[in-house]
């Protein structure tokens, strides 16, 4: 229980909530990348943006937007319309599926404490 | 009005759930339960109740779906015995920390092995330390009413926890007696529908339930949970007082017969207390003053009342339909236990019957009391009633 910081006071047995029941918190409060031991590094210069990856992310944690203009992916090719962004490493927890999926392996998983970012 | 209807006790059970009229039923077939699903099934097929069964593939799924559907905010329920209570047992075990009100009937059966479809209670002895109230009863008619109560002593703010209602197996269960069905629609006003305080499918007011609570809130939640089970008493009677108005029957705690003056007196679960007050009636027209306990509410334990009820029986003897191996058997240890305050306690004895079904007869219990009465009693030992030699 806890982990969104909420429960940190520690209330007593009188003035929990009934059961083990909790009040709302969407998992947007509830950040699930701090689990992660490997990190999907990708890579956009290899990537067909065939969104295999997001698809198949257990926690939606490969963002996308619409672009009109285009971003340069593989091959050097402008991709255009709907286009994947970097993880979202609030929520990303390193369970590597993107990796194994993607079909041109624009995708790598590293150690953690390997990544130079400050992530 | 009520009508009297030649009912076995578990078609009484299934009439206590039309009355009741749960949104959702979800059970396994399970001798000797399997009767109250058959019956409640023909209600729901021939639309006399608005409940939605669910047909699952054991009873680990139907407590799960019941668990479900009452968290969801309907008045779900499930029934089962013996080995179904043992396959649900992860889940049963679940309810009570979730404080969801569900009511299970429970057909008493032994439990295996060696496997045995009869009667003993064993099943529901194996469940009397998480959290379920339990409530015993001695025929069809008490398995109806009892059900009754249960429903609103499960849903009582001040409590919302699970309900066993046990009958005997096949003794009860099978066998056709003339049942009081009381009037539908005072029943119907009696046990209302179930008025959630909070229910998951209020999408409006989302929380969560079933979470993770390691050491720093576990024991807190469990804390909370034992204080609803110190409600109970109260509410019981309360809800007992009301349900007489229909009834005009009494609900206490135990069931106290010709215990008053007794100089021997024996407790006693369930359909063999029937026989029981028989041969207390016989022993009493030769000029013996014997008398009888029977306890009906055994979670939670009204221990203060036994105390009383019993404290001026010189002695008493505990008939246990399970036994707790290794330990000195369910009923007889709580007995005991209640009796450890007084400065002088009744002399006591220990005895284990019916296993397995095996039957019991008056001339058993007379031979009981005759020896109670002789005093011949070790309160250390554990005495064995129709066991071959
Ligand atoms: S590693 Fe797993 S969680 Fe992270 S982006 Fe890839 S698929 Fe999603
Ligand atoms: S699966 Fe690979 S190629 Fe496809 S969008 Fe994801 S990273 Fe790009």
């Amino acid at each position: 229980m806890g982990g969104n910081g909420k429960m940190t006071e520690k209330k007593g047995w009188k003035d929990l909530m009934r059961g083990a029941d909790l009040p709302p918190a969407s998992s947007l409060e509830y950040k699930t990348g701090s689990w992660r031991t490997l990190r999907p590094v990708w890579d956009p210069d290899k990537c067909t943006h065939c969104m295999f990856c997001v698809a198949y992310c257990p926690d939606m944690a490969i963002p996308i937007i619409k672009s009109e203009k285009g971003v340069k992916g593989f091959n050097g090719r402008i991709y255009k319309g709907t286009v994947r962004l970097e993880s979202d490493f609030d929520f990303c927890k390193g369970c590597g599926i993107c990796a194994v999926e993607c079909p041109t392996h624009a995708i790598e998983m590293i150690r953690e404490e390997e990544t130079t970012s400050s992530e | 009005m009520s009508t009297w209807k030649p009912l076995s006790g578990t078609q009484a059970v299934a009439e206590a759930m039309r009355q009741i009229n749960p949104d959702v039923v979800a059970a396994y077939p399970i001798t000797p339960q399997t009767p109250i699903v058959e019956f409640f099934a023909q209600y729901v097929a021939n639309g006399v109740v608005d409940t939605e069964t669910i047909p699952v593939e054991s009873e680990h799924s139907a407590m799960s779906a019941t668990v479900g559907a009452a968290a969801a905010g309907a008045r779900a329920m499930c029934a089962t015995a013996s080995q179904g209570l043992a396959l649900m047992w992860e889940v049963v075990a679940a309810v009570p920390g979730l404080r969801l009100p569900i009511v299970m009937p429970i057909v008493n059966r032994a439990l295996s092995a060696p496997i045995n479809i009869h009667c003993d209670h064993s099943d529901s002895m194996g469940a009397t330390t998480i959290g379920w109230i339990q409530i015993f009863s001695e025929n069809g008619q008490e398995a109806y009413e009892n059900m009754l109560l249960a429903i609103r002593l499960a849903e009582h703010p001040d409590i919302l926890l699970p309900v066993m209602v046990m009958q005997d197996g096949f003794i009860t269960g099978h066998s056709v007696e003339n049942v009081e069905i009381f009037d539908d629609a005072k029943v119907r006003a009696f046990v209302g529908t179930r008025k959630p305080d909070r229910y998951l499918l209020d999408v409006e007011h989302p929380y969560t339930i079933g979470p993770l609570a390691l050491p720093d809130y576990y024991f807190e939640i469990k804390r909370q949970q034992e204080e609803a089970m110190r409600h109970v008493k109260k509410v019981y009677m309360e809800t007992g007082k009301e349900l007489s108005k229909i009834t005009g029957k009494e609900y206490p705690y135990f069931e106290s017969y010709k215990l008053d003056d007794a100089d021997a007196a024996i407790v006693i679960l369930s359909s063999a207390a029937g026989t029981a007050k028989d041969t207390v009636d016989k022993m009493r027209a030769d000029g013996k003053k014997v008398g009888l306990l029977k306890p009906k509410l055994f979670r939670p334990f009204p221990y203060k009342e036994m105390r009383k009820a019993l404290k001026d029986v010189p002695v008493v003897g505990v008939l246990d339909r399970s036994m707790a191996f290794g330990a000195y058997a369910p009923v007889y240890a709580e007995i005991k236990n209640a009796l450890f305050e007084l400065d002088k306690r009744p002399k006591l004895q220990s005895y284990v019957f019916g296993l397995g079904g095996k039957d019991i007869f008056k001339s058993d219990i007379e031979k009981v009391f005759n020896e109670l009465l002789s005093g011949e009693v070790n309160s250390e030992e554990e005495r064995y009633i129709g066991l071959r030699g």
